[in-house]
């Protein structure tokens, strides 16, 4: 069991729980808790495999982990704020009762 | 020579014209109507004259006078294939030209005073020049086409004309009766034209030698054996012949002939005693040289065939028929018309017998007279205020004279009383011939007591009608307005004419009978002057006119006067006109029937075979028994299977179409329809099921998108390892 | 090291777990930071310092706070009475059990996954820097440009726009 694995099983365990808290809770902020919590097992992903990867001084994985970070960053901004004014339209955030989209 | 016969199609024409043009009046002209039928008719004459003397004049070649001309009128078959209209000019076609249009012209002007009161006035006069037409056309035909299209001409005008006064039912049905009787000849006519066209190749009769008459055509038909072992030429010529027997009133299809006397008296002159009877004996004239083709050789120079033998027992049969019957009748215009029968059934001897020479001579001087005698009726009748029965009539002698004299010529030339009248010289040709015949004795005996009885039943009508008292109506009035003794051959004052009642309606009911006027008396006696002159161009001394036709130069020769056959047969038929002439006198005009209701003397002598006479032997009721009542079945049947057969089928055809149509209309609603709404309402369901995976709800979205994750992990780890 | 890695990764799932599962929110936001924490840790461990400083930055800095932030503003402080699982929970719970099934059976069955241990990298920020500014120039503008989208958006959408305000304004 060589590091990697071992990194890359931490990492799918992270982001089973944070899938399982996504697709479990119900309230809205919880589920981009769990999104927050799967980008991280995703990042840590990446570290592990440009850590124990091939060509490690090119640096592509740590690159692509700053993006990743930067962009998250923003995702979670824009989600929130949208968490915010949804609360603020159907005076809740239970996502049991959020379903103007039924089609 | 080709002059006239270029403009011989103006004969007819002329007459035509006249018809059409009378047709599209609609106010009714008179004057304009007589002209235009009398003008055509006189114009005619000219022309016939001409067409005459070109025939007289001398010509090269053997046999007669003969000139053809025509034009081609429609093309079929193959480009060089025409159908040709044509007219003949021989001496047989310009001797009925001269006679039709002269008698013809004599009785429209006839016409003119006996129809004067007569409103349909213009109809007749279009009807008469119709008819005048067709008769000229069938005379000229050279060609088979246009020979029963004029045929057919002259059986429709005489359908109008005897059913002139439609009105009466009578003459409605004598009429219908006249059509459908001469049309079951005409059966038997267009079978055997079609039947010489098939074989010859061609329509026309004289052709330069291609005609379907002349004698290259005539000897082939007549070697060629068809069904019966008869040659063609027999078969063809005795379906022609059953046209004639049609159209001339021979037994069986004579029972036409005397109904038709319902039409007016010029109509049972002109047609039913001149020319569209004498129509049928001109057919037979025309194609003799069909029928006696293949003759065996003999030494009388007539030839001796099976068609020739059939048209001589069929004359025979005809001429005691009709004469025996003629002798019990009351009808004045009856005794003429079954005495027409009886003249037409000479014709067919004499043609059988002798040829044409023999028949045609007797047709002409038969239409002189019959057409005298039949005028002279109508002038009777008319004198008589309509009356038509001779018991109601007599001594007429005292009131019409004129009328009488004429009528007294005429029968005498009827007849046959010897030496000075037409009739005697005529019907001795026939018994002369028929008593050289070599086919058998009998259709002489049976002519001989033909002209027995003519004699006799001639001089009872006379004698009933212009002797003894007059019978009619109230008879005391007669002797009072008994009219100056006039001369017998002069004219009537015109003072007269205020004595002319309309024709029905009479000023002072059944009164006197008086004379007709000059219009009507004239006509009869130039008709009177032919009876006489006509016989003296056919005497055995003198055959001009047996030369003529046959192109030969007759010579006149006293001597063979004189002859033991001739002058046998002379004397024989002067004997039997004495005889007849003498049993009528004797038993009609010395014992005076006294009233109208008084028994006829044969009557009460032979009760029995009078009334059988009386009822025309019951022809007509045999008919009506048999032919009629089976025509009437068949059309019940043919009713029966249109109505049922027919429209059930069509009726079936109709509930299979419905039938159909319902098919298709519940193919519709439920397949169709139903199919297709079912198509619908699944593609409703499927969406409607599809829309549930839209629950709105976000987690839903992510589990698929978790579950769509681990199916694309396994595809592409399994997919690429395989 | 291996040691150190295994406690680091316990801490931080299990602050993950207690993140996904704790009834107060406020709490579930805690324990989101302390994961967060772990992950940096672990960073570390991976010699990638300069991503775990950022991870802290970001991460501890603005997103955990943000979240906290939002909870504050919908009011969901207080402990809520009913249920926190969702209607339907045991489809997700099977879901994830697939996935992770999925994974792990990958990553443990994979053969493709490199067995040597190379030594560690060394890097500097000037590498970064340079790698940066160089060769991801373009992104890293790119990502600029989102980053201003994304808070405008966030703005906007975040907005509290009330007739009743601009009504006063106007």
């Amino acid at each position: 069991m060589n590091p990697l694995t071992i990194c890359l099983l931490i990492s799918a365990l992270l982001f089973a729980t944070g899938f399982a808290g996504a697709v479990t809770r119900r309230h809205a902020i919880l589920v981009l808790v769990g999104i927050e919590l799967m980008l991280n097992a995703a990042n840590l992903n990446l570290i592990a495999f440009w850590r124990f990867g091939p060509h490690p001084e090119a640096l592509t994985g740590f690159i692509f982990v700053l993006f990743s970070m930067a962009l998250a960053a923003a995702e979670a901004a824009v989600g929130l704020s949208l968490v915010i004014a949804i609360y603020r339209h159907q005076q809740t955030s239970n996502l049991d009762e959020v379903r103007e989209l039924k089609g | 020579m080709n002059g006239i016969v270029q403009f011989l199609w103006l004969i007819p024409v002329l007459p035509l014209l006249a018809a059409g043009i009378i047709a599209v009046n609609k106010q009714p002209q008179r004057r304009l109507a007589a002209t235009l039928a009398i003008g055509s008719m006189a114009l005619g004459f000219l022309l016939s004259l001409g067409a005459f003397s070109a025939t007289l004049a001398p010509h090269e070649g053997a046999g007669p006078f003969r000139a053809v001309d025509g034009f081609n009128w429609i093309q079929f078959g193959g480009p060089d294939h025409w159908l040709q209209l044509g007219w003949v000019l021989d001496p047989l076609t310009a001797i009925m030209l001269v006679m039709v249009t002269f008698v013809g012209l004599l009785i429209f002007i006839f016409s003119v005073g006996y129809m004067a009161q007569d409103q349909n006035f213009m109809r007749f006069f279009c009807f008469l020049a119709l008819f005048a037409a067709g008769m000229l056309g069938v005379v000229i035909a050279n060609n088979l086409f246009l020979f029963f299209v004029s045929w057919e001409i002259v059986g429709l005008t005489s359908y109008l004309l005897i059913g002139f006064w439609f009105h009466k039912p009578s003459a409605a049905a004598a009429a219908k009766k006249a059509f459908i009787t001469t049309r079951i000849g005409d059966l038997g006519l267009l079978l055997g034209m079609v039947w010489l066209y098939a074989q010859t190749g061609t329509l026309n009769f004289y052709d330069h030698g291609k005609g379907c008459l002349e004698a290259g055509a005539c000897m082939q038909m007549a070697t060629q054996v068809t069904l019966g072992g008869l040659a063609v030429s027999t078969m063809i010529g005795l379906l022609i012949f059953l046209g004639a027997v049609g159209k001339s009133g021979q037994v069986p299809l004579h029972v036409w002939l005397p109904d038709a006397m319902e039409g007016p008296t010029p109509v049972s002159a002109l047609i039913h005693a001149a020319t569209m009877v004498a129509a049928g004996v001109f057919l037979v004239a025309r194609v003799y040289p069909l029928m006696a083709a293949g003759a065996p050789p003999l030494e009388t120079g007539v030839p001796v065939t099976t068609a020739l033998t059939v048209v001589t027992w069929v004359g025979a049969i005809t001429a005691i028929f009709a004469a025996s019957i003629a002798v019990a009748q009351y009808d004045i215009k009856r005794i003429l018309a079954y005495s027409t029968v009886s003249q037409l059934g000479f014709m067919m001897i004499g043609i059988g017998v002798g040829g044409v020479a023999v028949g045609m001579f007797h047709l002409i001087t038969h239409a002189f007279f019959k057409a005298l005698l039949f005028l002279g009726s109508g002038s009777v009748i008319h004198g008589c205020h309509e009356e038509q029965d001779v018991r109601k009539m007599g001594g007429l002698r005292k009131y019409m004279p004129v009328t009488f004299v004429v009528y007294a010529i005429g029968m005498l030339a009827l007849a046959g009383f010897p030496l000075f009248f037409s009739g005697f010289w005529s019907k001795d040709e026939i018994l002369h011939h028929a008593h050289n015949w070599s086919g058998s004795p009998i259709p002489f005996y049976l002519g001989c007591a033909a002209a027995l009885l003519t004699a006799f039943y001639m001089t009872r009508q006379v004698a009933l009608v212009f002797y003894g008292k007059y019978r009619g109506g109230a008879g005391d009035h007669a002797p009072a307005h008994a009219h100056a003794e006039a001369p017998a051959h002069g004219r009537q004052p015109s003072a007269h004419d205020h004595d002319l009642d309309p024709d029905h309606n009479h000023g002072h009911g059944h009164g006197t009978p008086h004379e007709s006027p000059a219009v009507m008396t004239v006509p009869l006696m130039i008709l009177a002057a032919f009876a006489i002159l006509l016989g003296f161009i056919g005497t055995p001394a003198w055959p001009w006119f047996d030369g003529y036709l046959t192109g030969e130069a007759a010579s006149f020769d006293l001597g063979k006067l004189f002859t033991s056959g001739t002058v046998f047969v002379l004397l024989l038929s002067s004997v039997i006109a004495f005889t007849g002439l003498t049993l009528g006198w004797i038993l009609y005009g010395q014992r005076q029937r006294q009233n109208a209701g008084e028994k006829d003397v044969l009557e009460a002598a032979q009760p029995t075979l009078f009334k059988l006479l009386h009822n025309k032997y019951y022809i007509d009721e045999i008919y009506e028994l048999t032919v009629i009542r089976f025509n009437a079945f068949a059309a019940w049947l043919c009713d029966f299977l249109d109505q049922w057969i027919f429209g059930g089928a069509v009726l079936l055809v109709s509930y299979a179409a419905i039938g159909g149509a319902w098919v298709c209309r519940r193919t519709d609603e439920y397949l169709i329809n139903g199919g297709f709404d079912a198509a619908c309402a699944l593609l409703r369901e499927l969406g409607g099921g599809s829309s549930k995976l839209h629950t709105g709800r976000v987690q839903t979205y992510l589990r698929v998108i978790g579950v769509a994750l681990v199916l694309l992990i396994l595809f592409l780890i399994w997919g690429r390892k395989a | 090291m291996s040691t150190l890695l295994i406690i680091t990764a316990v801490v931080t799932l299990f602050a993950a777990v207690a993140a996904m599962s704790l009834r107060n929110l406020v709490h579930c936001a805690l324990m989101l930071a302390v994961s967060f924490s772990g992950v940096a840790a672990l960073y570390l461990q991976l010699n990638a310092e300069f991503v775990a400083f950022t991870e802290i930055l970001v991460y501890v800095g603005a997103v955990a706070i943000l979240i906290v932030m939002a909870i504050l503003l919908t009011r969901s402080g207080e402990s809520p009475e009913k249920s926190v699982l969702t209607a339907g929970w045991y489809a997700g719970v099977a879901v994830t059990a697939m996935v992770f099934t999925t994974l792990g059976w990958a990553i443990l069955s994979s053969s493709a996954l490199p067995q040597t241990v190379a030594p560690a990298p060394v890097v500097s920020v000037k590498n970064i820097g340079d790698t940066l500014m160089g060769r991801y120039v373009l992104p890293l503008e790119i990502v600029g440009l989102v980053l201003t989208a994304a808070m405008i958006g966030a703005v906007l959408i975040a907005f509290k726009a009330e007739p009743r305000d601009k009504n006063q304004k106007s």
